[in-house]
């Protein structure tokens, strides 16, 4: 038994050094990427194209995650291995924008690039630069997508709002209240989602932005008012459980499904008719254009960008549908999947 | 089994650190006399029934519930359709909690029950659809990831000696990490899935009668249900489940081969988990690497609200069917009545609290 034991100590110890022999050599620049998640389709992607960057740009890439949305602890862990394993620059896509101030600010101070992906730090310059979607500016396209497709229904509209978390993430709220927001209903408070009195909203349910969470919002929503006729969910994981709800009551030709994301399943379900329109977001383009300028801010001294009349470099969003609304900009599933490129080579 | 050899009790009174019940009220001479058991007393009677019939606590926090939400919610709630809504919904956690309660009779714990669902779900998804395998090869294979799945954290558990919460601790994490590399935490969309594997969604076809929608997954889970109620309550192997959770060393002595039976039980819930999984994209139409993050806490909940000990030995199959119900009503009702989520969490933690302070209740009984 003792023997057993050993042979199987010195095997794991062997596995561990062979894996941990592949290390950077003296000189060579260390990035490290930190995402919100592990799971999450985006973050894995992300990963990919920083990883092609990486080759591009000649570094080495270290890669972290958090364990869960909202995990602010293992980020604080990661940026400080990034540190001691020597990375130069940081881009980070931050679970908690306040929380993690304190450590970001730490790593400038020994030297560290920090850039920021999709989620700006509260304040936006604790970091050398920020890259993001616009959020609220994601929801409005759908809600404004909405509100022109109804037409003159839209004021007697039925609205559930199938949201992530009752924690108030930051993108979460944003998208919630960018939608009512572009649907004309007023909002009296966007630190939160669910401060607006609208009549026409029928309730907000959690979905932890997971299929089964959102068909189980989404029948317990419809059970509590049948004549619901437009939903907003704030992913498409959660969009496509509640497209599953509508369908198994026969609601999924007369319900606006409406989401945000654009992620390969996601343009997939626009271009099937599951969802009706979703709101775009462009973060691989986030993560590596933070390496560049970070590689630019290292060779050059550049000072990293940012959008006029903003504090970050908003990448953009387009309003993906085919079935484009009057007076709203929009692109076909289509277009959208031809944008993506090899990303969704797999789900075309 | 009720210990009712009176030597044996106060013996077992002298040890315990427990306050009897008896023990607060009464005079002095009748705390000497509480080492007999009084048959005549209400409580103690009641302690035994309920010790012997573990599920009637949970049914009849179940009817309450029902109750309860019936009045506040009115008939939104109170329809045939709503229940069946209901069922479907505690439908994956049903045959999960079936895998969780065979695993807790016999004094373990599987962390890993989630996990292996999502990947047994990846396996068949990916296979399926993305490399064209024929159905019911892809079907076919990820029983065997699940069973295989089980004998890891049965091998674990008797041969490297691991308690059960630190094997399945890891594996929980391996298998979720498999999960997400073989998926490439890519969602595989119900359309793509109805086109070109449409087995995969089987359990999620439906039949409709007086008001109520059945889906075949519900059928399935009962169906589970009641072939392990069998082999639980009916079979030698299902009576060594029960002895090993007992008493390990009492079922070694008496001739249960302990490490073989033990194996088998986590390779039996692993399959279940494989099933589990088939269920799952049958409920939610798509295969999706981000499921299943909590159901490892979701069946032990059901477990533990059902009446089933979490020291091994003692429980009810059905008990767990009741507590997955008990969570799901609780969920069901609160959203109808419009009670922020925030809340409906606080009132599954309160559930739990109170179903395990019951079990402990009960357990004075038989130490």
């Amino acid at each position: 038994m003792k023997s057993r034991c050993l042979s199987m100590t010195v095997g794991v110890w062997a596995i561990c050094t062979l894996l941990g022999g592949a290390s950077a050599s003296a000189e060579e620049l260390i990035f490290s990427l930190i995402t919100k998640t592990n799971e999450n389709p985006v973050f894995v992607l992300m990963r990919q194209a920083a990883e092609a960057k990486a080759k591009q740009l000649g570094v080495k890439l270290i890669s972290f995650a958090g364990k869960y949305d909202g995990d602010n602890a293992s980020q604080v862990d990661a940026i400080e291995n990034s540190i001691s394993a020597g990375a130069k620059v940081i881009v980070i896509v931050p679970n908690d924008t306040t929380a993690i101030v304190p450590q970001i600010k730490a790593a400038r101070a020994a030297g560290v690039i920090v850039m920021v992906a999709d989620s700006p730090l509260v304040p936006v310059n604790a970091a050398d630069g920020t890259w993001a979607t616009n959020n609220f500016a994601a929801g409005q396209l759908i809600g404004q997508w909405a509100k022109a497709t109804l037409g003159d229904k839209a004021k007697d509209a039925r609205i559930a709002m199938l949201n992530a978390d009752t924690m108030m993430v930051t993108n979460d709220v944003a998208r919630d209240n960018g939608f009512l927001t572009g649907f004309g209903i007023t909002v009296p408070n966007r630190k939160v989602w669910g401060s607006e009195t609208d009549p026409r909203i029928v309730g907000h349910d959690v979905t932890k932005g997971s299929p089964s969470g959102g068909q189980t919002a989404m029948e317990n929503m419809l059970q509590k008012d049948p004549t619901i006729n437009v939903v907003f969910t704030m992913n498409e994981q959660s969009a496509s459980g509640a497209a599953q709800a509508l369908k198994a009551v026969g609601r999924d030709k007369d319900v606006f499904l409406v989401s945000v994301d654009g992620t390969c399943a996601g343009i997939e379900m626009v271009r099937n008719g599951t969802i009706a329109a979703t709101s775009m977001q462009f973060w691989l383009d986030m993560a590596t254009d933070a390496m560049q300028a970070a590689m630019d801010k290292i060779k050059t001294g550049a000072v990293p960008p940012v959008t006029p009349g903003l504090d970050y470099v908003d990448s953009g969003t387009k309003l993906v549908t085919d079935h484009p609304a009057p007076g709203v900009p929009s692109i076909t599933s289509e277009e959208a999947l031809k944008l993506r490129g090899d990303m969704c080579k797999k789900a075309s | 089994m009720i210990e009712t050899n009176p030597e044996s009790r106060a013996m077992t009174m002298r040890m315990s650190a427990a306050p009897e019940p008896e023990a607060a009220v009464g005079s002095p001479d009748q705390m000497v006399a509480s080492f007999e058991i009084d048959d005549t007393d209400l409580v103690r009677r009641l302690q035994n029934f309920l010790h012997s019939y573990p599920t009637v606590v949970s049914a009849t926090v179940l009817v309450l519930s029902l109750v309860t939400f019936g009045l506040i919610v009115g008939p939104r709630f109170f329809t045939p359709f709503n229940f069946s809504l209901i069922l479907q919904q505690v439908t994956v956690i049903s045959v999960i909690g079936a895998a969780q309660t065979l695993v807790i009779l016999t004094a373990g714990i599987d962390l890993s029950v989630g996990a292996l669902m999502v990947l047994c779900a990846v396996v068949m998804g990916v296979n399926a659809v993305d490399h064209g395998m024929p159905q019911g090869l892809a079907i076919a294979l990820a029983f065997a990831v699940g069973a295989l799945g089980g004998l890891v954290n049965g091998l674990l558990v008797t041969h490297v000696k691991l308690p059960p919460f630190i094997a399945t601790l890891g594996t929980w994490n391996v298998f979720f990490a498999l999960n997400l590399w073989y998926s490439g935490g890519q969602t595989i969309v119900a359309q793509n899935i109805t086109t070109a594997a449409p087995s995969l969604q089987v359990f999620g076809d439906s039949v409709n009668f007086a008001g109520m929608r059945l889906t075949v997954g519900t059928v399935l889970m009962l169906g589970l249900y009641a072939l392990l109620w069998y082999i639980l309550n009916r079979t030698a192997w299902g009576r060594h489940i029960h002895a090993i959770g007992d008493d390990q060393d009492a079922a070694r002595l008496a001739g249960v081969r302990v490490k073989r039976t033990l194996v088998s039980a986590y390779v039996f819930a692993g399959l279940i988990c494989a099933l589990a999984g088939w269920v799952l994209i049958g409920r939610i139409g798509s295969v999706t690497p981000q499921e299943g993050v909590t159901a490892n806490l979701d069946s032990i909940t059901a477990v533990v609200v059902g009446g089933t000990s979490m020291f091994g030995g003692r429980g009810s199959l059905f008990g767990t069917l009741v507590g997955a119900l008990i969570v799901g009503v609780f969920r069901n009702g609160l959203a109808l009545a419009g009670v922020d989520a925030l809340w409906q969490g606080f009132a599954i933690g309160l559930l739990i609290v109170v179903a395990v302070a019951i079990d402990q209740w009960l357990r004075e009984l038989s130490a």
